[in-house]
C-alpha cells in the first residue's frame, strides 16, 4: 500500500521544527510501524537527505523507547507500543501525522525524539528502596497477600515510554508516577520508605514541568501495559496519608 | 551504601552534583542528567496533589450547601408565604441563643472561603498544565474523555460568573426585573416569568451538572477513594447526584415559566 506521511523535522533543540511531508510506496501490511519508518529512512539517506530520528530499542513491546504521536493518538490505533503497531491498522492511501511526544518536561531532541530523561529524575528522587544488597531473600521470609502481589505488578508492568504525558490534556506524569509509588507501596519492602517517596516523587513531578492530574483518564486509556487509574488514586491516598502524618512535601 | 542513599535523597535539587565519585559507583539510579532548572518555593500548598485536594474539599462542601439550597427553593411550590417564611428562617437559625444572621452568615463566609480556595485551585492548575504544553499538537485525537471532563474548566468560569449575577438577581434584587425592596418570593417570580433569564438559568444548571458529574469523581479519586471496583459505582453516584441537582434546581424556574406557580 502507499502513504502519505507527515512528519515533525526538527534540527535541534533550540531550532523552530515543522511538519513535513513525505510518500511511502509499496509498504507490506505485516511491516511494523518502525519498519515503515527505516523502509522511508533507507529511501532518504539514498537520497542523500537526512533521516528522521525516532527512538526505539527493543521492538518486542517492552523496553518502551518508540513513543510516537500518530494520528493524534499516543502510539497509534492499538494500544500497545509503536513496534507493536503493524500496517494493517491502516488502508492505501491514509494520510498519517507523526509527532513527537508533546511535554513541558520532554524537550525535543531531534525530529521525533524526545529527552526522557525527568522520568528517570522522578525515579531518582524515590522510586527506589534503600535496601542492603547480597543474594536473594528466602520468597516466603515475608508473605505478600495476593491480591497486594497482582496489584503491585499491575503497576510495575510500566514501562516509562511516557505515552500517558503525551495524551494528558494537562500534560501530567501522574500514571508513571502512580505506577511506581503504587508498585512500591503494596510490597513490604516499600513501606519504611512510603511517606517520603509519594513526596519526593511528586514534588520532583512538579518541578519537572509536568501538569497536575484531573482524572480525565486519556493515560489509562492509550498505555500500553493498560495500567488502571486506581494508581493514582492510591498514590493520592499515600500522599494525603503522608501529610496527615506530619512530612513535609517536597514540591 | 545506605548512608549514601540517604545522603543522595537529602536534597533532591542538587543531589547529582554532592554525590561524590565514590558514591557513583555504589548507587545504582545515578544519572550524569543536570537538576532541572526550574524551582519553586516549597510549601504544602505548591503541590499538585495538595491543590487537588483543596478542590476536591471545597467542592464537596459546595455540593453539601447545593443540596441543602436545592431543597429550600422546592418550597415555592407551597406558595409565596411559606416561601417568604423560609427565607426568614434561614436569617433567623439559632436565634434567639445567637444574634440575627450569624448562622447565614457562618455559611456566607465558609461559602465564601470554599468558592475562593475553589478557584484559586484551579487557575493554579490550569496554568501549571499550560506550561505542561508548550508546543501544541498538529492533530491530537480524544479517546476516551467524556464532554464532561473536558468542559470542566471553562464550565467552572462559566458557573462563577452564573453566581454573581444570580446573587445581585435574587439575593440582592439590584439586577432582578422586579427591584430591591421586595420579597424573596416577588424576585423569584419576576425573574422567571421572563423568558432570557429563565434560559440562562437552565443552561447555566445543565453547566453544573456536567461539572457535578466529573467534579464527584474527580473528588473521590483525588481523595484516594476510588479503585477498580468501585469505579463504577463512583460514576454511577456521580452521575444520580450531578442529575437529581440540576432537575431539582431546574424544576421551580420551569415551573413558573409554564405558569405552574405564579
Amino acid at each position: 500500500m502507499n502513504l502519505t506521511l507527515k512528519i515533525w523535522r526538527q534540527v535541534s533543540p533550540a531550532k523552530k521544527g515543522k511538519m513535513v511531508s513525505y510518500h511511502v510506496t509499496d509498504v507490506s501490511p505485516d511491516m511494523s510501524f518502525l519498519e515503515m519508518l527505516d523502509v522511508l529512512n533507507e529511501k532518504l539517506i539514498l537520497d542523500g537527505d537526512d533521516p528522521i530520528a525516532f527512538d526505539h530499542d527493543c521492538r518486542e513491546g517492552i523496553c518502551g523507547s518508540c513513543g510516537l504521536m500518530i494520528d493524534g493518538v499516543a502510539h497509534g490505533p492499538e494500544q500497545a507500543t509503536v513496534c507493536q503497531l503493524h500496517m494493517r491498522s491502516f488502508s492505501d492511501g491514509d494520510v498519517i501525522d507523526i509527532e513527537p511526544w508533546r511535554s513541558g518536561g520532554f524537550p525535543v531532541v531531534k525530529d521525533l525524539v524526545v529527552d526522557r530523561s525527568a522520568f528517570d529524575r522522578i525515579i531518582s528522587a524515590g522510586g527506589f528502596i534503600s535496601a542492603p544488597t547480597g543474594t536473594a531473600p528466602e520468597a516466603h521470609a515475608t508473605p505478600v497477600p495476593k491480591k497486594d502481589s497482582d496489584a503491585a505488578f499491575d503497576a510495575a508492568t510500566c514501562i516509562g515510554c511516557g505515552a500517558c504525558v503525551a495524551a494528558c490534556p494537562n500534560g501530567s506524569a501522574m500514571l508513571f508516577t502512580a505506577s511506581k509509588v503504587a508498585h512500591l507501596g503494596l510490597l513490604p519492602q516499600g513501606q519504611p520508605e512510603r511517606d517520603e517517596r509519594v513526596l519526593r516523587m511528586v514534588g520532583q513531578q512538579d518541578a519537572e514541568d509536568f501538569g497536575g492530574c484531573s482524572n480525565i483518564g486519556e493515560c489509562s486509556a492509550v498505555c500500553p501495559k493498560g495500567i488502571s487509574m486506581e494508581t493514582i488514586s492510591r498514590l493520592n491516598h499515600d500522599l494525603l496519608g503522608a501529610l496527615r502524618a506530619g512530612a513535609v512535601p517536597a514540591s | 551504601m545506605r548512608v549514601a542513599l540517604h545522603e543522595v535523597c537529602h536534597d533532591r535539587f542538587t543531589w547529582v552534583s554532592r554525590v561524590s565519585w565514590a558514591y557513583r559507583g555504589a548507587v545504582a539510579t545515578v544519572t550524569t542528567q543536570q537538576a532541572p532548572r526550574t524551582t519553586r518555593k516549597p510549601g504544602k500548598f505548591s503541590n499538585s496533589v495538595v491543590k487537588k485536594a483543596v478542590m476536591a474539599v471545597t467542592g464537596i462542601i459546595m455540593i453539601l450547601y447545593l443540596i441543602a439550597h436545592m431543597i429550600g427553593n422546592l418550597h415555592a411550590f407551597q406558595g409565596a408565604e411559606e416561601f417568604n417564611g423560609y427565607s426568614h428562617w434561614i436569617r433567623t437559625i439559632g436565634e434567639p441563643a445567637v444574634p440575627e444572621q450569624t448562622t447565614l452568615w457562618i455559611i456566607r463566609i465558609v461559602l465564601l472561603v470554599s468558592v475562593v480556595a475553589h478557584f484559586w485551585a484551579a487557575i493554579s492548575l490550569w496554568r501549571q498544565a499550560r506550561r505542561a504544553r508548550p508546543v501544541p499538537y498538529a492533530t491530537k485525537k480524544r479517546v476516551q474523555q467524556s464532554f464532561a471532563s473536558r468542559t470542566v474548566r471553562w464550565g467552572g468560569l462559566i458557573l462563577a460568573l452564573f453566581i454573581i449575577w444570580h446573587i445581585l438577581d435574587l439575593t440582592f434584587g439590584v439586577v432582578n426585573p422586579a427591584g430591591t425592596d421586595t420579597t424573596p418570593y416577588d424576585r423569584l417570580i419576576a425573574s422567571f416569568s421572563n423568558i432570557p433569564i429563565t434560559l440562562f438559568y437552565v443552561v447555566s444548571m445543565i453547566l453544573l451538572g456536567l461539572h457535578l458529574r466529573h467534579g464527584i469523581f474527580a473528588a473521590t479519586q483525588t481523595l484516594g477513594q476510588t479503585n477498580k471496583r468501585r469505579e463504577r459505582a463512583v460514576n454511577g453516584i456521580a452521575y444520580a447526584v450531578s442529575a437529581v441537582i440540576t432537575l431539582g434546581f431546574i424544576l421551580v424556574p420551569l415551573s413558573i415559566a409554564f405558569g405552574l406557580i405564579d
